[in-house]
């Protein structure tokens, strides 16, 4: 017998932690690609490679040392004190604020790709035109890099549905909390109930395809507009 | 040149990379004033440096208004300038239609501030009416540098700094876009600086020339004072020429001539132009001007005028020299060269001060102008 409860709650659930999380990222992740983009820095490679870091570290030991970051005696824990909690691992923020840092590479680059093609001849054109660096950025940058913008989104949140590592480290597994697909999807086949590992692994395989599809139509469409 | 409130002075020290520049100089505001040098020599970074896009230790002043005094402290950036700038390639945003594109300035001019071009003008004098609804994908590389103009005229500037906008353009997309900026430069009160390493386009255009020559100013000054100055390399060019401005005096219809006045006498000129009355940029090249000993009796020659030697070039080795002539009776009237034999100037015994008739074979009408912008 089928819970369809026990589908729908980690579905739903992973459903907001990635849109919050896509969200987010976009709101962090722009002026960070935008100074990467822009900037001389001489350092700047190096925040690059930190953001970058997630790609190549396994998920494992980020999610270690996030645990520490958010338990009761890490920040977060002191965080979590205001409003009365002993520790952020094992909630929702908690997981949220790791799956921004796990996907923010994934989001991250491809803004900062898309504020590099532009280069700089169109703020160039803009200032002359009368635009404040602010009103360029809004009216000129942000519009042209829309391409870039929505790989970042996508990728941002296609990562963020299929991360399990980091969320069995800091998140547990706790059903309407922390317990997203990947991990249902793992208590399913430990537990052997066939039956609903198929249908939700058959919806991420289904969902990628989508994901992907949709990626490379909007890769076409953008490289026409381009041409 | 001198008045500081009526001039665009320019002064720059410092370099970029192993490049150093070093440039002091002062245009007037009005007309098209040609920063004109080859390749390298600095003169896109004067322009980016007047634009406030790069900025070198200096001081740039407007009409009296200060946008750079590195010594004071100042420095205003691009966005307060008020410059119109039109860059090497058309640089239209891809993402905005044509008319978004030319609206983009102007919806950022101030409702205070007075806004003389407006858009249908602007439509106008570029011909550009027909390209409104259009993307600017699909316009020709003319259009959208036409566009590119009118996007920089209507964000209401106070100086229109212009990077070889032809120089991207094929020979039909420059010839078709030439006579419009011939217009802008007589119809606007706007002074333009004027980019370019191509002589022609700055005859065409140019009253003022700034020439530039590895990061110096080489001379400053009226075109056409430049172009006879014995020191520089332009009246050595195998093509020197002078340009100097006339009037429409009349068209002599029976023989397809045009007759046009310029100071110290009235040349004929082939074609019927008109109309009477309205100023033309002529060309005078000095190997078609020729020197007589009194007025010639017989000649195929329509133009003889009277002259005045007020230079030789002596220091030419070669069988050739240019000679300077006042026209006008006694030499009151504008100046042109004639490049003569070395044998004719001994065997004529021509010297400084003396009168003689200056033989002028060809001359040109250089400014053209369309229909549609009548």
């Amino acid at each position: 017998m089928i819970d369809a409860s026990q589908l729908w709650t980690p579905l739903r659930l992973t459903l907001e932690l990635a849109t919050l999380t896509t969200l987010l990222l976009l709101v962090v992740g722009t002026p960070i690609a935008w100074w990467l983009a822009r900037s001389r820095a001489r350092w700047k490679e190096a925040v690059a490679a930190i953001v970058a870091m997630p790609i190549v570290l396994p998920p494992t030991v980020l999610g270690f040392y996030l645990l520490l970051l958010l338990g009761p005696h890490g920040p977060g824990g002191a965080v979590a004190s205001l409003w009365g909690a002993r520790t952020l691992a094992f909630t929702f923020e908690g997981l949220v604020l790791g799956s921004v840092i796990y996907s923010m590479p994934f989001v991250v680059q491809p803004i900062r790709n898309a504020f590099e093609a532009i280069g700089n001849r169109p703020l160039e054109v803009a200032a002359t035109l009368r635009a404040t660096p602010w009103d360029a950025f809004w009216s000129v940058a942000l519009p042209l890099a829309r391409p870039g913008f929505l790989t970042a989104a996508v990728l941002g949140f296609a990562h963020t549905v299929g991360e399990f590592g980091v969320v069995l480290m800091i998140g547990g597994n706790i059903p309407g909390s922390t317990k997203v697909l990947s991990v249902a999807i793992y208590d399913f086949v430990e537990t052997q109930r066939w039956t609903e590992a198929h249908i939700l692994a058959g919806g991420m395989v289904a969902f990628s395809f989508v994901v992907i599809l949709a990626m490379l139509v909007l890769e076409r469409r953008t490289s026409r507009v381009g041409a | 040149m001198t008045a500081a409130s009526a001039s665009i002075a320019v002064e720059l020290n410092g370099g970029l990379g192993s490049f150093q520049l070093e440039v002091r100089f002062a245009a007037p505001m009005r007309g098209i004033t040609a920063l004109f040098g080859p390749s390298g020599c600095g003169k896109t970074t004067i322009l980016r440096c007047v634009a406030g896009l790069e900025r070198l230790a200096g001081r740039i002043v407007l009409g009296g208004e200060v946008w750079q005094d590195e010594a004071a402290g100042i420095f205003r950036p691009t966005h307060l300038r008020h410059v119109g700038y039109v860059f090497q390639e058309p640089s239209l945003f891809q993402h905005l239609s044509v008319k978004d594109n030319l609206l983009y300035g102007a919806r950022r001019v101030r409702a205070t501030e007075s806004a003389p071009l407006k858009l249908d003008d602007i439509v106008g004098l570029l011909g550009i009416g027909h390209l409104l609804g259009r993307s600017t994908a699909a316009l020709s590389g003319g259009e959208r540098q036409r566009i590119a103009v009118g996007r920089a005229l209507l964000a209401q500037p106070s100086i229109l700094l212009m990077d070889e906008p032809l120089s991207a353009l094929d020979r039909g997309s420059k010839e078709e876009i030439l006579p419009y900026f011939e217009m802008l430069h007589e119809r606007l009160a706007l002074p333009i600086l004027y980019v370019s390493h191509d002589f022609a386009e700055v005859e065409r255009l140019a009253d003022t020339l700034v020439m530039l020559d590895k990061g110096r100013v080489r001379a400053a000054g009226p075109i056409r004072e430049l172009q006879l100055d014995l020191e520089l390399p332009l009246i050595a060019a195998a093509d020197a020429a002078v340009i100097i401005e006339g009037t429409i005096a009349g068209v002599d219809r029976a023989f397809g001539l045009t007759e046009v006045d310029i100071e110290g006498g009235r040349l004929l000129v082939p074609g019927e132009h008109g109309p009477v009355g309205q100023k033309r940029r002529l060309r005078i090249t000095a190997t078609d001007v020729s020197l007589a000993r009194g007025a010639p009796q017989a000649s195929t020659i329509v133009n003889s005028l009277p002259g005045r030697i007020v230079a030789i070039d002596s220091e030419v080795q070669g069988p050739q020299v240019n000679v300077i002539v006042a026209l006008g009776a006694h030499g009151q009237g504008l100046r042109i060269a004639a490049r003569i034999t070395r044998k004719s100037l001994a065997g004529l015994k021509l010297a400084v001060g003396e009168e003689v008739h200056a033989q002028i074979k060809g001359v040109a009408l250089i400014a053209t102008r369309t229909s549609a912008t009548q």
